[in-house]
């Protein structure tokens, strides 16, 4: 699986063969498919797909988001969670005994809250709830922001790019797939993380970048509290 | 283009223009594909003003009228007349039309009539010099629309050429001798909309709505393309371009043959 | 825009037949493009084109507002083509005029045709084009960018939307017309494609055309469509020298 992919455009044509269509690409003629996104064309085992180098967010079931409030009405929060669509959180999908009118003391308009994706319906109109384990509002930390499409290479291989910056700079992260990522830890701990973040999030698409974040969280080691020297 | 009170057109109603189309080859109406509603122009409607027409097309009608009056030229054409036109779309000629600035649809049909009228070098405007860099007569086109029922660009096309046609200089006014406007040619604006694969002409109001792509093209006698434009949101590929080039060259004619002499 | 009727003695062509600037007949002027420049906008791209400078920024999709204003169907196109007041010989007051307005609408008219707004129903999509320096053809470099710049902030499209103009200058008909050729030319002829279909999102045309000329100008823009686009597509290729090995699970 290392050769090296291949560049698409909205509109070029993708090789399908005997693999499904399935993200990124759309039917433009008989039996033709062609790229919806400028992005890289990625075929796995079953499909093939085209991911786009960087754009919005799209919510999916399940999807664990990382959203602001920007708005509280009568019964629900109205959360942004960095898409084309805000969403909504009814106050019967918070952990909390919450009635009508008082939604204020539970989430305040600039509160942050790590939750999931309940639903969406063809208006792209989209429910989140905190009712799972480890949701919750997020209190103290940093936030840092990413495009969506980015986030597979934030986390990595079975986690294994996020778990080398978590370890590297003892932080807490947590990473929402809407590309919003929280961090927790000593101020000079996430300084340095957020470097690493930064470097995925300007090299995603170059080979090699998993040694150079190795690379450059080892030259950060003299910055980072709490290495045992 | 506006669209209707509903904003929605029922999906009967959608359905039985597309089934007439493309199965009879025939529309809602009864017109063939390149066959233009009924005009009717009546000039000299608004005797004030120094040229004007009401023109009906099908059951869209508008009113075009012209004020002509001595002022100073553009400064980079001290030797010219000076052309303006302007649209209105009145809030009576459709529920949802609201007073105020020019919308981007009124700003739209104003230019392309303009363009259609001056390209064609309709009126000489270098006979409408007084005293060359100091006054020079200028010609206001203002167009209302009080009935909407689609096309509005050729009903103000037909609205504007009849009544500028039509038109007499007051240069009474300035201690000199009334003259007819000078007139050298009577461009024909001819609108075509594409709904699903079909082209055709002069459409109506719901044909509007569920036009995919629109296209204006504007010929003189001389079978030469004056103005053009495309709009709407769709496309068109270059063989229908090239097809509507030919059909406004006859339907253009037509036109010409009803304008006032 | 047409300067009508002014005494021109200009000859707009060299004993060569070559045109005021050097350029044969069918040539381009210089194009240059360039993605991600602004940090703020979702995507951006900057086009210089002969003395056009155009600077393109978008936003988007997200839902649309005033809430009345949604299409639950599909999002819509919303260019904003402005002239910075700086921007042409004789200062020009800030803010739209009637022209800004129509070039806004036709543009909005293309770049909806290219972009899959049935997949965002209830949004629009902001598309800021502002003309740093002007010199002719304006809307259609300001409309190539745009495009770019559309993709380049992960908009989902059918394709591209890449366009040029031509011209009558002196009775020749030309390619790409230049500042004194549109304003003392005999037609201008604007015309934008997707260049995979070959189908006309945008087209206008003003002055005075034979049916021939109008095939010879046509014929002329579609056969440099191609160079320009491939323009677009190097530039956004150039921020991702090195593409990508595994994306990641």
């Amino acid at each position: 699986m290392s050769n090296v992919k291949q560049i698409v455009m909205p509109g070029d044509p993708v090789e399908v063969q005997n693999l499904k269509p399935r993200n990124g690409v759309y039917k433009c003629g008989d039996n033709k498919y062609c790229s919806q996104f400028f992005g890289i064309l990625q075929e796995s085992e079953q499909f093939v797909d085209v991911v786009p180098f960087t754009g919005k967010y799209v919510p999916r079931r399940n999807d664990k988001v990382i959203g602001k409030v920007i708005e509280i009405g009568p019964s629900m929060w109205i959360v942004d969670i960095s898409s084309t669509y805000t969403t909504l959180l009814h106050m019967n999908d918070a952990p909390w005994r919450v009635t009508s009118g008082e939604l204020k003391r539970y989430m305040n308009v600039g509160d942050y809250v790590y939750a999931k994706v309940l639903s969406i319906n063809e208006i792209k109109e989209s429910w989140i709830t905190m009712k799972d384990v480890g949701l919750k509002k997020l209190e103290g930390g940093t936030l840092v922001s990413i495009p969506a499409p980015k986030v597979p290479r934030i986390i990595g291989k079975g986690g294994s790019m996020v778990n080398m910056i978590k370890d590297s700079t003892h932080t807490r992260i947590m990473v929402g797939q809407n590309g919003v990522i929280w961090l927790d830890g000593a101020p000079e701990n996430v300084i340095v993380a957020i470097g690493a973040i930064r470097k995925v999030e300007e090299e995603a698409h170059t080979v090699g970048l998993t040694d150079r974040v190795k690379k450059y969280l080892e030259d950060k080691k003299g910055e980072i509290v709490g290495n045992s020297e | 283009m506006p669209r209707d009170e509903l904003d929605v057109m029922s999906e009967i109603k959608r359905n039985y223009i597309l089934q007439k189309i493309r199965k009879d080859g025939i529309r809602a109406d009864g017109r063939k594909l390149d066959e233009m509603r009924k005009v009717v122009i009546q000039t000299n409607f608004i005797p004030r003003a120094s040229g004007s027409a009401v023109v009906t097309l099908g059951r869209t009608k508008v009113v075009c009228g012209i004020k002509i009056e001595a002022g100073e030229p553009f400064p980079d054409t001290p030797n010219q007349g000076v052309l303006t036109t302007n649209v209105e779309l009145l809030p009576m000629a459709f529920p949802t039309f609201e007073a105020g600035p020019p919308s981007e649809d009124s700003i739209e049909i104003a230019r392309v009539v303009d363009r259609g009228i001056r390209e064609s070098k309709m009126i000489d405007l270098q006979k409408l010099v007084v005293e060359p860099a100091k006054q020079v007569w200028i010609v206001f086109i203002d167009i209302d629309v009080i009935d909407y029922d689609g096309n509005l660009i050729d009903a103000c096309t037909i609205a504007a050429v009849s009544a500028l046609a039509t038109a007499v200089v007051p240069a009474s006014t300035i201690g000199q001798k009334d003259f007819p406007l000078p007139i050298t040619c009577r461009p024909a604006s001819v609108t075509m909309v594409k709904i699903d694969n079909i082209v055709v002409v002069d459409p109506d109001l719901e044909e509007e709505q569920i036009a995919s792509a629109r296209l204006t093209v504007t010929m003189a006698e001389d079978g030469h393309l004056k103005a053009m434009q495309k709009g709407e949101p769709g496309f068109f590929t270059f063989e229908e371009i090239q097809k509507a080039i030919k059909t406004s060259s006859d339907v253009g004619n037509q036109i010409r043959d009803i304008y006032p002499k | 825009m047409r300067l009508l009727g002014t005494a021109s003695d200009k000859k707009l062509f060299d004993e060569n037949g070559l045109r005021l600037d050097g350029r044969s007949p069918g040539d381009l002027r210089p194009i240059r493009i360039e993605t991600d420049v602004l940090n703020r906008a979702d995507g951006s791209a900057f086009i210089e084109w002969g003395g056009n400078k155009i600077q393109v920024a978008v936003y988007g999709p997200r839902e649309a507002y005033p809430r009345h204003m949604q299409d639950i169907n599909q999002a819509f196109v919303r260019a904003r083509y402005n002239m910075a007041a700086f921007s042409v010989d004789e200062r020009k007051r800030p803010g739209p005029d009637r022209r800004s307005m129509e070039i806004s609408k036709v543009i909005s008219e293309a770049l909806q045709a290219a972009v899959m707004v049935e997949l965002f129903p209830r949004a629009q999509i902001d598309v800021f084009i502002e003309v740093l320096q002007a010199d002719a053809g304006t809307r259609i470099a300001g409309l190539t960018a745009s495009a770019v710049a559309l993709a380049a902030a992960g908009v989902p499209m059918r394709d591209l939307v890449v366009g040029c103009t031509a011209g009558k200058v002196d009775g020749k008909v030309v390619l790409d017309l230049s500042k004194e050729e549109d304003n003392f030319g005999q037609a201008d002829l604007p015309v934008a494609i997707m260049p995979k279909s070959g189908k006309v999102v945008l087209m206008q045309m003003d002055g005075d055309l034979s049916i021939d000329e109008f095939n010879e100008a046509t014929s002329m823009i579609f056969k440099a469509t191609e160079r320009i686009n491939q323009i677009q597509r190097d530039a956004l290729k150039k921020n991702y020298a090195n593409t990508a090995q595994d994306w990641g699970e």
